[in-house]
């Protein structure tokens, strides 16, 4: 199937467009968390999450014996909250750094989570099948129920985000001063992570407990590129996240049974990968050619400057010199006085340079310039 | 001269962040509308003072009174300048936007700032001259316009005690010194302005008041009377020699 057969599809066939609206919305929701994660300096906090999900949805199998896709997410978001609440705790009550603490969790809770599935593997239950999608993922699995959980809980998430959006922001930029305020920044934060949690389980059936992470933190990423405003910067996120869901989806479909979590994932860093090249103000590309033209006008105005010095001890400004005596100067270049001859303020005749009036008059302004900065 | 009201009181303050106390118990007075400094060396406890006078630390005992009252009951009479690097400044956010959570604290949970509000930022803004710069993104800023942005913040929240922790860190001289003018003009209006300061020699010439501190409460009181060379001594352990202009 080409993917021009899949966008014709997708408005027709069920299956498809559930799985593709169930991806979409999968990464809006977490684009936009992510951005949270990502100005808290916490990026890897969801992969703690998402690791420290695994024995949930074990246990809950366990307990159930059901493979209902509901049941295991409850577990998954029982145990994600411990996970993330333990990191929490490990991180003010101990002298452990973060990055400490996220690692700890992530390795024992994904331990103990890989330990409980080979168990379940080994039991003669037939049922046991299909809990190890959890760990990469299946998109193919979404039904419709599971689609409008997603779209519930992002548009709880939305109203919630608008309600308190001053203050989400205030603690992200500034948390001693928002407790001087009196907001009770404890509310707050867990608010917040309850949010990242509940967005991580979600796509856990999706994208899968390996790469949850990057769903959150690759479409925050690459819009924190665009834009120096926080609600322009979460706008983006949502929609990198949406399009890398549809357009991850069309792929993988597409072509056959390529796996969808992985794909979305690779789609999302394709954005991140553009944004840090090519985004405007924060980007390599524009940053290295502001960079090399700014090197260049210095250049030339450094040039500008010692003809200037030269010529402003004749009588007739327009005297020719040789050009001979520019090279002993650092800065100058062939270029350099090709682009002064462009730029109409000296004329070359043979190996003889001149300055003209005009030359001359914005040398002058430029060595004020210097002068009286200094 | 007649018997100023007492500001901020400390009382029996003891904080530790391990086994090790980083203030042992502290009292402190501090009278209405004086420009204090508290000076001390690294590690004196100078910035945790002020965050437990702040409710931000936790202490171990003792207690804190905002003109004879608990510091929660008199939160907004309270303004509070963060040190500099304690925050992002990469932060997607604009100047005005910044000296607009100064309004937060008066406007409660949910509620959006409006107008109103922004007219406020935007005469902070004015008084700490950054007008111009209010719509830059706040990384764009220099180190000096950094801290009036959070000047401007506090002053937008009109309070009667402003706490500030080294406003004069990595600032330049113009800064520095539109800074100080701004605490002097507070200090006119009968605003109270606590500071912990590093540069003891612009000590007598910028503030009234100092505390000497070094995890005890060393000294504190008029500039003019405690501050010399014999408290300096006692303060930072070495012989220190500092003239004092009068």
């Amino acid at each position: 199937m080409a993917i021009k057969e899949y966008f014709e599809l997708v408005f027709s066939d069920y299956t498809l467009r559930t799985i593709t609206l169930g991806t979409a919305i999968l990464g809006a929701v977490c684009g936009m968390l992510g951005s949270f994660a990502v100005l808290r300096k916490q990026s890897l906090l969801g992969d703690a999450i998402s690791h420290a999900a695994l024995p949930g949805i074990a246990i809950a199998f366990l307990i159930t014996g059901a493979k209902d896709s509901n049941t295991l997410l409850l577990g998954a978001l029982v145990s994600g909250l411990i996970g993330a609440f333990w990191i929490r705790g490990i991180i003010t009550k101990t002298h452990l750094k973060s990055d400490t603490a996220l690692g700890l969790i992530l390795s024992i809770f994904f331990g103990f989570g890989m330990l409980l599935l080979t168990f379940i593997q080994k039991q003669p239950n037939a049922n046991q099948a299909g809990l190890d999608k959890y760990l990469f993922g299946q998109a193919a699995t979404l039904v419709e129920s599971d689609v409008w959980l997603m779209a519930i809980v992002t548009g709880v998430c939305l109203i919630v985000l608008l309600l308190f959006w001053k203050e989400f922001k205030l603690l992200l930029f500034d948390a001693d001063y928002t407790k001087t305020l009196g907001f009770n920044i404890k509310f707050i934060d867990t608010l917040i992570t309850f949010f990242i949690v509940l967005a991580i389980v979600l796509g856990l059936q999706t994208v899968g407990v390996v790469l949850m992470s990057a769903m959150l933190l690759a479409p925050a990423a690459a819009a924190r590129q665009w834009t120096n405003s926080l609600a322009v910067m979460m706008f983006l996120a949502a929609v990198f996240g949406a399009f890398s869901g549809v357009v991850g989806t069309a792929i993988s479909t597409s072509q056959n049974n390529l796996p969808t979590g992985p794909i979305i994932v690779l789609v999302a860093s394709c954005f991140v990968f553009i944004s840090f090249i090519f985004s405007p103000s924060r980007g390599l590309l524009f940053k290295q050619i502001r960079f090399l033209k700014n090197r260049r006008d210095l250049q030339l105005h450094k040039t500008l400057t010692f003809m200037y010095d030269i010529a402003k001890t004749h009588e007739n400004i327009e005297h020719p010199h040789t050009i001979k005596i520019l090279n002993n100067f650092h800065g100058f270049t062939r270029k350099t006085l090709h682009k002064l001859v462009e730029k109409n303020y000296v004329t070359i005749k043979g190996n003889m340079w001149s300055l003209t009036k005009e030359g001359y008059q914005s040398a002058s302004n430029l060595y004020n310039q210097i002068f009286n900065n200094e | 001269m007649k018997e100023k009201k007492i500001a901020v009181k400390v009382d029996d303050l003891t904080v530790a962040y391990n086994y090790k106390p980083v203030l042992w118990d502290i009292d402190l007075e501090v009278p209405e509308g004086v420009l204090m400094a508290i000076v001390g060396p690294n590690g004196a406890g100078k910035s945790t003072l002020i965050k437990s006078i702040l409710g931000i630390l936790k202490p171990i005992a003792g207690s804190v009174s905002i003109y004879g009252k608990p510091y929660k009951e008199q939160r907004n009479l309270v303004a509070y300048v963060p040190q500099k690097g304690s925050v992002d400044w990469d932060f997607p956010t604009t100047a005005l936007d910044v000296v607009m959570m100064g309004t937060y604290g008066s406007l409660g949970w949910i509620k959006r700032p409006r107008q109103k509000e922004k007219k406020k930022a935007l005469e902070a803004l004015e008084k700490v001259g950054m007008l111009p710069f209010k719509g830059r993104q706040i990384s764009q800023l220099s180190g000096g316009q950094q801290q009036r942005i959070f000047l401007a913040r506090a002053l937008v929240q009109n309070a009667s005690i402003y706490f500030m922790d080294e406003p004069f860190q990595g600032v330049d001289a113009t800064t520095e010194i539109a800074i100080i003018n701004i605490l002097k003009e507070l200090r006119k209006t009968g605003k109270t302005v606590i500071v912990v300061h590093h540069d003891l020699q612009t000590v007598p010439e910028y503030f009234d008041w100092v505390t000497f501190l070094n995890v005890k409460k060393i000294a504190t009181g008029p500039v003019k009377d405690i501050f010399n060379d014999d408290n300096l001594t006692k303060t930072y352990g070495i012989n220190y020699k500092v003239s004092v202009q009068e």
